[in-house]
């Protein structure tokens, strides 16, 4: 009934979901007969819909387990292919009107953590001009979210736990909607999330210089918290499928990366 | 009897007073309904004007769904509600002739009517639930347009079922005694006599759950409705019955909530264009109700 | 030979017929089945224990110390903003039908039932859509909240969802007050008002409780919009301003994020079956009074 010569599922990483719909819609212009279905659902999904078979390409904000890739290679009596399809540099953001500029991954984690000890604002040396409550109000993203794991890994370490109390949003734009709206808020999300309405913080790791997120500091490591975007794919996939992924790692992908907001890999 | 009689006291002017005071309340109380709903549709009409054009709706969308149409979406709901109406009418129109025309009032039509009533109260998300565990997983439709329309299927069931038995006892008893008077069988009568003259309210019933269909979000969202999908523009064929599809209902929820940057007209044209086609559906089933009331021959 | 044609029709019409009849039964059933057939081996395999689920408030189902499915916060969430919606629905939904009843200008109450009909068909990420775009900065803007996303935007947007129906079924419940009521009530003088407030409310008691437990088994049951409008937030709400979480919103929320088959994903099916519970609880309150209607 289609007229499509051939469908590729593509699904997994929320944080790659708008990025893969670009890809997608730009690829319709090249082959018009591949119709490329996008979903979101979080890297484990992804992940283990390319177990089950039912999706072709699962996008992955983290790396594939051990356990998960042995999981998919026997039910599929075929290897998985992992491909780096760019990068994302995560981005902490604050509403335009707050002072603070720059601020430290320690002061993160004291921020962030249970059992951390910065929960005002004034202990960062900002003070509100109306003398508004003082709190910090924390935002963050659902327990499975990939975003989620990687920013607990980064800044409050494989064991740490996030403190109680902050508002677990739904969608990495959702992160940003809300900060924009609020001044109290600190949130993070994708660089490739940033809109008009937010500021984005520069980052300080140790004693080096505090680095804003850009696509040339994520991609000389100057900007610490940025993380592989990857793509898994089975072996001996089918001819539309590996073409996608090619044409995904070309120039022309890589073109839609950056404009997505994202790091495109290093040509 | 004397005139004084009917002078008013003091208490008659109170209960007057009052009956005035209650009758303001109350229909205060229907203006809290009305106005907001009336300043809201104005509103997203009035943020939705700049995108809206035919255009809108007959192109995909461009740059990372930012801009541009809803084309896929539209599409999608369309073969969504064809789809889930296809399965659940029939099996509604069946089911109802069946409560109403054929069995008896026993302990089997109760534990009916009582499925009917519960089917009807399950919540949405429970029927995607439902919609996942049995089309996607156990059927084996996988994650596909089939199972989207099947979920949405079950749940409308409970008010066709309901809406058309309304229809059905509309038709005046005297109609199928004649036709048993002549010897009818049960099903003759039926199909020749009852059936055309209950159908204007069989159908009014239809085209408002195809206003319901196309509005529900939550029963697609996991069973067939995707973040988004390529799709030649134009084509009405575009979808096959085992692809994931865009939906309106879905799309305003995506670009509400997970696309970053997207223009305010954009989003409350998404809004408007779910919004007016339910509505249009709706008017189109009172404006059919009205219509065959006139033609009615008895 | 046409006669033996017509009987096969008929009996294959009828058996089509009865199959379909029995169709609902089956189907509630069916859906029982498949949520508890995802949902139990979750149970059984002792990942999710169900008194943690029912009595505890703390839903955690990805923490690296061990996934913890406590409903509680939720079951709260659900009630907080059930609960504020019905305190805004059921006054306004009886008042109008009270007026739609025995006040309104004829003229008027064909138009004003088609108002309330629009209301009633507006799909529910529309309303949604309202509570993160409209109500929230309004809601900002008038109590200086941090975030407009919390239960008093969800309770608003569900009483505006539920109020059609809790007023079409409470205009019946009214309508089936018998007309001789009202005229006795009149002929002894009372004004219009006096005799909706002494003679037809109490009578139509049984009807209006009906009407109102439907609008709240309807508001339990709404997902989408309160996904997009009460804010996330897995905890007990400590007012109106706070942002919290339903059992519904839950599970839309996260079933997209884990894995077929996964912990997670078994715990979210039985939190449908505990939404199942409640609702079927509610519904049949309500059809038992709305079917006892008036005396």
């Amino acid at each position: 009934m289609s007229k499509v010569a051939a469908v590729v599922r593509n699904a997994g990483s929320d944080t790659m979901v708008n990025v893969a719909q670009a890809w997608a819609e730009e690829y319709a212009k090249v082959n018009a007969a591949v119709s490329v279905e996008v979903s979101g659902g979080g890297s484990a999904t992804g992940i283990a819909g390319l177990i089950d078979g039912v999706v072709d390409l699962a996008n992955c904000s983290r790396r594939m387990e051990v356990s998960e890739r042995a999981r998919a290679e026997e039910k599929n009596h075929h290897g998985v292919v992992e491909t780096i399809a760019g990068h994302d540099a995560l981005a902490l953001y604050v509403h335009p009107d707050n002072p603070l500029d720059e601020i430290s991954l320690e002061q993160l984690g004291r921020m962030y953590g249970r059992g951390g000890d910065v929960e005002r604002w004034s202990q960062l040396g900002i003070s509100w001009p109306h003398g508004e409550d003082d709190r910090i109000l924390l935002i963050s993203r659902q327990s499975n979210s990939g975003t989620y794991e990687y920013f607990r890994n980064s800044i409050l370490g494989k064991r740490g736990e996030f403190r109680a109390g902050t508002r677990d949003l739904n969608g990495s734009k959702e992160v940003v909607s809300l900060i924009a709206s609020t001044r109290a808020a600190i949130g993070y999300s994708g660089m490739g999330y940033a809109i008009e309405g937010v500021k984005t913080l520069r980052i300080k790791a140790g004693a080096s210089a505090a680095v804003a997120p850009t696509v040339e500091s994520a991609q000389n490591g100057t900007y610490k918290i940025s993380r592989p975007l990857y793509i898994y794919s089975l072996e001996g996939a089918a001819a539309a499928i590996t073409n996608y992924l090619e044409w995904i790692l070309s120039p022309a992908g890589q073109a839609v990366v950056r404009k997505a907001g994202y790091v495109p890999l290093v040509s | 009897m004397a005139r004084a009689d009917f002078r008013e006291t003091p208490r008659t002017r109170a209960a007057r007073h009052r009956q005035g005071g209650a009758r303001w309340i109350l229909a205060l109380a229907v203006a809290a309904m009305v106005l907001p709903m009336l300043s809201i549709v104005g509103f997203l009409l009035w943020k939705a004007a700049p995108v809206l054009s035919p255009d809108f709706l007959l192109r995909a969308p461009v740059d990372g769904m930012k801009a541009g149409g809803i084309w896929p979406a539209f599409l999608g709901t369309l073969y969504l509600v064809v789809f889930s109406l296809a399965l659940a009418g029939p099996l509604g129109v069946l089911a109802a002739i069946y409560l109403h025309e054929y069995a008896k009032e026993s302990r089997l039509t109760k534990l009916i009517d009582l499925a009917v009533l519960n089917l009807a109260g399950v919540p949405s998300i429970v029927h995607a639930l439902f919609g996942l565990g049995a089309f996607v997983a156990f059927a084996g439709m996988g994650r596909s347009i089939l199972a989207a329309s099947l979920t949405l299927a079950v749940m409308t069931l409970p008010v066709i079922i309901a809406s058309t038995k309304e229809a059905l006892g509309a038709v005046p008893r005297s109609f199928r005694e004649a036709c048993w008077n002549v010897g009818a069988s049960r099903w003759a009568t039926i199909r020749a006599v009852v059936l055309p003259n209950s159908i204007s309210g069989i159908l009014t019933g239809f085209i408002l759950q195809v206003s319901r269909t196309a509005g529900e979000t939550a029963p697609i969202m996991f069973t067939g409705a995707v973040f988004y999908k390529s799709l030649p523009e134009g084509d009405l064929f575009a979808y096959g019955l085992l692809d994931q599809c865009m939906a309106l209902s879905m799309h305003l929820f995506t670009i509400s909530t997970q696309v970053p940057g997207v223009s305010d007209g954009v989003s409350y044209a998404t809004a408007v264009v779910l919004l007016g086609s339910v509505l249009a559906v709706n008017a189109a089933s009172i404006a059919l109700r009205v219509y065959l009331r006139t033609r009615k021959r008895w | 030979m046409r006669r033996y044609w017509q009987r096969i029709e008929e009996r294959l019409a009828e058996l089509l017929i009865h199959t379909s009849g029995i169709s609902a039964v089956i189907f509630v059933f069916a859906i029982l089945f498949f949520v508890l057939r995802e949902g139990w081996p979750g149970l059984a395999s002792g990942a999710v224990d169900l008194g943690q689920m029912l009595f505890s408030g703390d839903w955690r189902p990805t923490s690296p110390e061990g996934a913890r499915y406590g409903t509680l916060a939720l079951v709260v969430g659900t009630f907080s903003v059930t609960v504020v919606a019905m305190a805004i629905a059921v006054p306004l939904s009886l008042g109008a039908a009270l007026f739609l009843s025995e006040f309104a200008p004829p003229a008027w109450r064909e138009t004003l039932k088609v108002l309330i009909e629009i209301l009633a068909a507006i799909p529910s990420v529309v309303w949604g859509f309202i509570g993160l775009m409209v109500m929230n900065p309004l809601i900002v803007q008038f109590t200086g909240a941090a975030i407009g996303l919390n239960v008093l935007n969800g309770g608003i947007i569900l009483a505006l969802m539920s109020a059609p129906i809790i007023t079409s079924l409470s205009e019946d419940a009214l309508k089936a007050v018998p007309d001789s009521y009202r005229e006795a009530a009149l002929a002894m003088g009372a004004t219009q008002w006096q005799t909706a407030w002494r003679v037809l409310l109490p009578t139509a008691r049984k009807g209006l409780a009906g009407a109102a437990l439907l609008g709240l088994g309807r508001a339990v049951g709404e997902s989408m919009a309160v996904l997009m409008a009460t804010g996330h937030s897995v905890r007990y709400p400590n007012g109106l301003l706070d942002s919290v979480r339903t059992l519904t919103a839950t599970i839309a929320a996260e079933l997209g994020e884990s894995a077929v088959g996964s912990e997670h994903y078994r715990a979210l099916f039985l939190v449908g079956a505990q939404l199942l519970v409640i609702t079927f609880a509610i519904n049949w309150v309500a059809s038992r009074l709305v079917r006892g209607g008036t005396k």
